[in-house]
Formats: structure tokens, C-alpha cells, sequence
């Protein structure tokens, strides 16, 4: 009786040791799988979009993903309706869209036809239009617009601008 | 101590250490394997053996792959197929193995749901089949993205997305995966791990539990027939071979097994050297580029059926459904609820059920490669709902299953 308690006794013993060291262990495996902070220090990018020519879709690059960028003909600025508007980037006179390349569905890039003025992703078919919202599913929403500040005839990627901060917190990307 | 003699032998001295005697009497001389049984039986012994053909190409080929986003793709394709000796048959043997193994696979499942071998003290044999199964399909996936051509690149960006959970948008859960907030080298080195050393060890390891499940219920037979092992096995020690029900694993059992599995390697190296190409797909044959998605993505054929569950629906309900899909599966000892361990043959709208999810599986993974367009798209939509329909069905008419 006093043996099996003592047995059960180095048992939770050895129970509570175990338990803090699995804990332990998983917070370091949890930390290993963590980004670097070299990955996460990731830089800015600064775009200068006067270079830029009407409805010819330019690719950037931003923390390794693809950025979308496209200015529009004076006709297409026309023919905006207030929610296009509110996607819409205006740079020293133009407008532009200027969004993440990457489909809101599961990541592949869409591609733009500069004809038909819209984009189309080949994985699962959805479409989006030239300010890049989602016109057919399964796209759950427009394409994404980066954090961005404008300065002067640049855009900077990776700062917060008022812009940005606006189409934020009116929904307008995520 | 134990007592230990003078060997006679090296068989007694090793015996006398190992027990040896017992262990062979135990797992080979007397197991028993009921004599009714088909071809289809073979299948297990058939992915044993494809297995080894994996693990024994994959250690040639681990000899030259290099896991870095700057050289892996000119390892395989350059280093590999063009300059070590015969390093094409091993990327021939692994690629068309890793195609293959699924073919056989399916066949091994669907055989056991024909049969109801996932009941009746059979259910972690079906359970731990299913585990098996899920294990292989990420160590097929990992597997892909090493030679980290456009498929493995693209292939990855959208299965990791899977996980940011739609509406949820768990983006830090994906990029906690990728290492990165796109695939790159941290989410490479990651996965090249998982390939070669993680993912095989649980395999190795489901493997165990999987034939440990069959020891105490024994295969089934092509009658469902309860087998009294015991009695059985008496008969056939008592000299009544003709009599008795069942055989020895070895060598009656292991001699038939191999027959198959011969017939099966002549068509597995006809393919490795003929026609190899269906396992490579060529887009892959493209270094990665992040700027640039293939025209067509499309997962290799055994990931079709699930993929196109996921391809009709918006985001969130396309997810639930593809989690569904790979789920369903292992409740089927428990979603079954009739007592009957028969063929579906015997069994009234099971057997209706059974092949109407066949041939709707068949139907997602054509509908799966075609392009999402149109009628393709129509169909694959029923099919998926179909597929839904049938599982949602199958408690319902096996509860009212007659007794068979
Ligand atoms: C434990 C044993 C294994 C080892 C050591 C291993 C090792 C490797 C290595 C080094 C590569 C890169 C070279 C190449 O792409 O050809 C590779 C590729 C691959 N592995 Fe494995 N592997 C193993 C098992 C498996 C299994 C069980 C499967 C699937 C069921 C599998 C599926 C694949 C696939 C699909 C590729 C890409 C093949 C290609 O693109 O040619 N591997 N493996
Ligand atoms: S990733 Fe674009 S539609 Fe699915």
C-alpha cells in the first residue's frame, strides 16, 4: 500500500516533468518552423508610375509576390463606377490599379487580356475586371491591394499611406 | 538467466538467442489465409513491394538531389538524367512507382469496400489503410515539389493556400508552413525533409500497425464467410490440407502472392521503360518562376477526383467539401450500418451504391484534368454533389439492409 503510493506518487511526478518538457519542445518546434526574420525584414518596393503605359498590365515584384500594375485610358477612367473608384489609385493625374497578382481563390496568377479589358485565372476559371474586382467565382473577392503610400510620382509598397489606410477600413481590400 | 546450451548449430545458436523458431512459426508457418480468395488479395503484397521500389530509387537519386531553389532543378533534370550512370532509371523508377502506387491503391480500397473488409473487428485494419493512404498522398505531394519546376512551384502555392481556411484567412498559419510568404528556400529544405525522412518513417510505421490490425480477424474471403481460424488451422496441422479452409501464409499463400506481383513488375518496368512519360508531366520540365502561373494547373491524376470536389463551389464551401472528401473515407466502417460482411454483390442497394461511387470517381478525375469550362464544368458540379449525396445516403440504405 505505502510502496504503491509512493510508485503512484514518482508516476505524476514524472507525469508533470514530461508534460513541461513536451510543452517545451513543441514551442521550440512551433519557433524552428517560424520565418526568418531575415524572410520577414522584407524591403520595399518604390514604383515610379509615370513610367507606365495606358491598359498594358506591368508585373512587379513585392516580398516575392507578383504586383500588378495598370493604367488606365482615359476612356476606361470614364466608364469607372463609384465601387471601381474606390479601388482606383490616382498618381499625379492618373489612375491606376495597382493590386496583388495573385487570385483571391487559391494564388495563381490571373492573366489580363487587354482586349476584352479583364482579367481571367486559368486554375478554376474566375474572372475579375480592369480595377481588378471579382466578376465570376470562385474568387471569394477583388484582388488584394498592398499597404502603399504615395510620394510625389511614386508609389512606395509596404507603406501605410491615408489611401490605403481608407480602402482599409471601408473594405475595400483586406 | 535463461538456460542456454552448447549450440549444434548456427540455426540452434541464433535460436537459442532470438527464438527464431518462434518467430518464424508466428509470423509465416502458422498464419493463416482462408483458400477462398482472389487475385484482388494480392494487391497489399503488390503495394509492399512498390514501396521498396520507392525507397530504394529515392536512396539513389537523395545520392545527386541537391535542396536549394537555385540548383535542385538542374540536379534532377541535368545531374541526374543526363549525367549519373542509369540516374534515369531511378527517376523512372520513382516517378512511375509514385503513379502507380496510387493505381494500386484504389484498387486495394475499392476492393475492401466490396467485400466489407472495414467491419466486423476489421475496422482498424481499414483505419489504419486510410492513414496509410493519406500519409502517401503528402509524401507524393512533398515529393513534387523538390525538382521545383513551375508544377511543383504552383502546385505548392495552392495547396499551402488550402490552409489559410478561406473566409478564415489564416494567412499566418500559410506563411508559418512555407517558412516564407511565398515557396521558397525555407519552405523547399522543409518539405525535402518531410520526403525523405519524416513522411517514410510513418509510413514504415503505419505499415506495422496496418498488418499488426490483420493478425487477430485474418483476411477476409470472397463469400464473407466467418472462418473458425482455429478449427480450421488443426485440420490443416492434422494433415487434412484438402479439407481444411485455410493455408499457411508460407509458403502456400507467399507462392500465389508472388505470381501476381511477378505479372505486376512485368508491366511496372514496361513502363518505366516505355512509357514513362504520363508520370512526368511536362510543364515541370520549367524552372520555377513566381511571376509566371502555367496555363493549366492541375494536381498528377490521383489527386483529380478530390480537386475537382473543391473546383465548382466559392472558396468556403469548396473547402468544406474537399475536407469532406478527404475524410469520409475512414468513417465507412461506422457510416455502414448494416451487420453484412458480404460481397456487395449480396447486399441489394449497397451494391448500387458501390458502383455508382465508382464510376462517380471515375467521372470527377476526367472532369478534374479537363479545362473548367462550359458543360465541364456542369458536370463535374454534379458529380461532386453527387458524391456528397451518396455518403450522405449510405446510413440510410444499409440501415435498412436485409439481413444477407
Ligand atoms: C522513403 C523513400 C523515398 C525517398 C528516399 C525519396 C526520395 C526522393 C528524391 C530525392 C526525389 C527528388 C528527385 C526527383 O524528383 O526525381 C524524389 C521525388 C519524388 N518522390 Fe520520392 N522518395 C521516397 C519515397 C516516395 C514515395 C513513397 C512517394 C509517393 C507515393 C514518392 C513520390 C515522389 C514524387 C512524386 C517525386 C517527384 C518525381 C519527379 O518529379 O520525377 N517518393 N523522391
Ligand atoms: S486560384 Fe484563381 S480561380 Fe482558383
Amino acid at each position: 500500500m505505502k510502496n504503491s503510493s509512493r510508485r503512484g506518487f514518482m508516476g505524476k511526478a514524472f507525469g508533470a516533468v514530461a508534460g513541461v518538457g513536451a510543452v517545451a519542445a513543441l514551442y521550440a518546434m512551433k519557433k524552428t518552423w517560424d520565418p526568418l526574420p531575415s524572410v520577414k525584414a522584407a524591403g520595399f518596393t518604390t514604383l515610379d508610375m509615370s513610367a507606365y503605359k495606358e491598359n498594358e498590365l506591368v508585373t512587379e515584384k513585392w516580398r516575392g509576390k507578383p504586383i500588378f500594375v495598370l493604367k488606365y485610358t482615359p476612356e476606361m477612367m470614364s466608364q469607372l463606377t463609384e465601387k471601381q473608384k474606390g479601388r482606383t489609385i490616382s498618381v499625379g493625374g492618373s489612375d491606376y490599379m495597382v493590386t496583388l497578382g495573385l487570385c483571391t481563390h487559391l494564388g495563381c496568377i490571373p492573366s489580363y487580356n487587354a482586349d476584352e479589358k479583364g482579367f481571367l485565372c486559368a486554375c478554376h476559371g474566375g474572372t475579375y475586371d480592369f480595377t481588378g474586382d471579382v466578376t465570376k467565382l470562385p474568387p471569394p473577392r477583388g484582388l488584394d491591394i498592398p499597404p502603399f503610400k504615395i510620394e510625389g510620382n511614386t508609389l512606395v509598397l509596404g507603406e501605410v499611406g491615408p489611401e490605403y489606410s481608407q480602402m482599409k477600413e471601408t473594405g475595400i481590400t483586406l | 538467466m535463461a538456460h542456454f546450451t552448447k549450440a549444434t548449430s548456427v540455426h540452434d545458436w541464433l535460436n537459442q538467442r532470438l527464438g527464431i523458431d518462434t518467430v518464424r512459426r508466428v509470423m509465416a508457418t502458422e498464419y493463416w489465409i482462408p483458400k477462398n480468395i482472389n487475385f484482388l488479395w494480392a494487391m497489399g503484397m503488390v503495394l509492399a513491394i512498390t514501396f521498396a521500389l520507392l525507397l530504394v530509387s529515392g536512396i539513389f537519386l537523395l545520392m545527386y538531389y541537391q535542396p536549394n531553389i537555385a540548383t535542385a532543378f538542374d540536379s534532377v533534370n541535368y545531374t541526374i538524367m543526363n549525367e549519373v550512370e542509369f540516374g534515369w532509371l531511378w527517376r523512372h523508377i520513382h516517378g512511375v512507382a509514385a503513379s502507380v502506387v496510387f493505381l494500386i491503391i484504389y484498387i486495394h480500397m475499392f476492393t475492401g469496400i466490396y467485400y466489407g473488409s472495414y467491419k466486423k473487428g476489421r475496422e482498424m485494419i481499414w483505419i489504419s489503410g486510410m492513414l496509410l493512404f493519406v500519409t502517401f498522398s503528402a509524401e507524393a505531394f512533398s515529393g513534387y515539389m523538390l525538382p521545383w519546376g513551375q508544377m511543383s512551384y504552383w502546385a505548392g502555392m495552392v495547396i499551402t493556400n488550402l490552409f489559410a481556411g478561406g473566409s478564415l484567412h489564416a494567412d499566418g498559419l500559410v506563411e508559418w508552413i512555407r517558412g516564407d510568404y511565398v515557396p521558397a528556400q525555407a519552405f523547399l529544405t522543409r518539405f525535402f525533409m518531410l520526403h525523405v525522412l519524416l513522411l517514410p518513417l510513418a509510413i514504415l510505421g503505419l505499415i506495422g500497425l496496418h498488418f499488426g490490425a490483420l493478425r487477430i480477424p485474418h483476411v477476409n474471403n470472397q463469400d464473407g464467410e466467418e472462418i473458425d481460424f482455429e478449427v480450421e488451422a488443426a485440420k490443416y496441422k492434422a494433415g487434412d490440407k484438402a479439407g481444411s479452409k485455410v493455408i499457411a501464409f508460407v509458403n502456400d499463400f507467399l507462392s500465389k502472392d508472388m505470381m501476381v506481383v511477378a505479372i505486376y513488375l512485368i508491366f511496372f518496368f514496361y513502363l518505366v521503360f516505355y512509357h514513362f512519360n504520363f508520370a512526368m508531366d511536362p510543364v515541370n520540365f520549367d524552372p520555377a518562376d513566381g511571376l509566371k502561373t502555367p496555363a493549366h494547373i492541375y494536381p498528377e491524376w490521383y489527386f483529380l477526383w478530390s480537386y475537382e470536389i473543391l473546383r465548382p463551389f466559392s472558396t468556403d464551401v469548396g473547402l468544406i467539401a474537399f475536407a469532406f472528401a478527404q475524410v469520409i473515407f475512414v468513417l465507412l466502417p461506422f457510416l455502414d450500418r448494416s451487420p453484412n460482411a458480404v460481397p456487395a454483390s449480396r447486399r441489394g442497394l449497397f451494391q448500387v451504391w458501390f458502383w455508382l461511387m465508382l464510376v462517380d470517381m471515375i467521372v470527377l478525375t476526367a472532369m478534374g484534368k479537363l479545362p473548367p469550362e462550359g458543360v465541364f464544368s456542369t458536370i463535374g458540379l454534379y458529380a461532386a454533389l453527387t458524391f456528397i449525396a451518396l455518403w450522405i445516403a449510405l446510413p440510410i440504405i444499409t440501415m435498412f439492409e436485409k439481413k444477407a
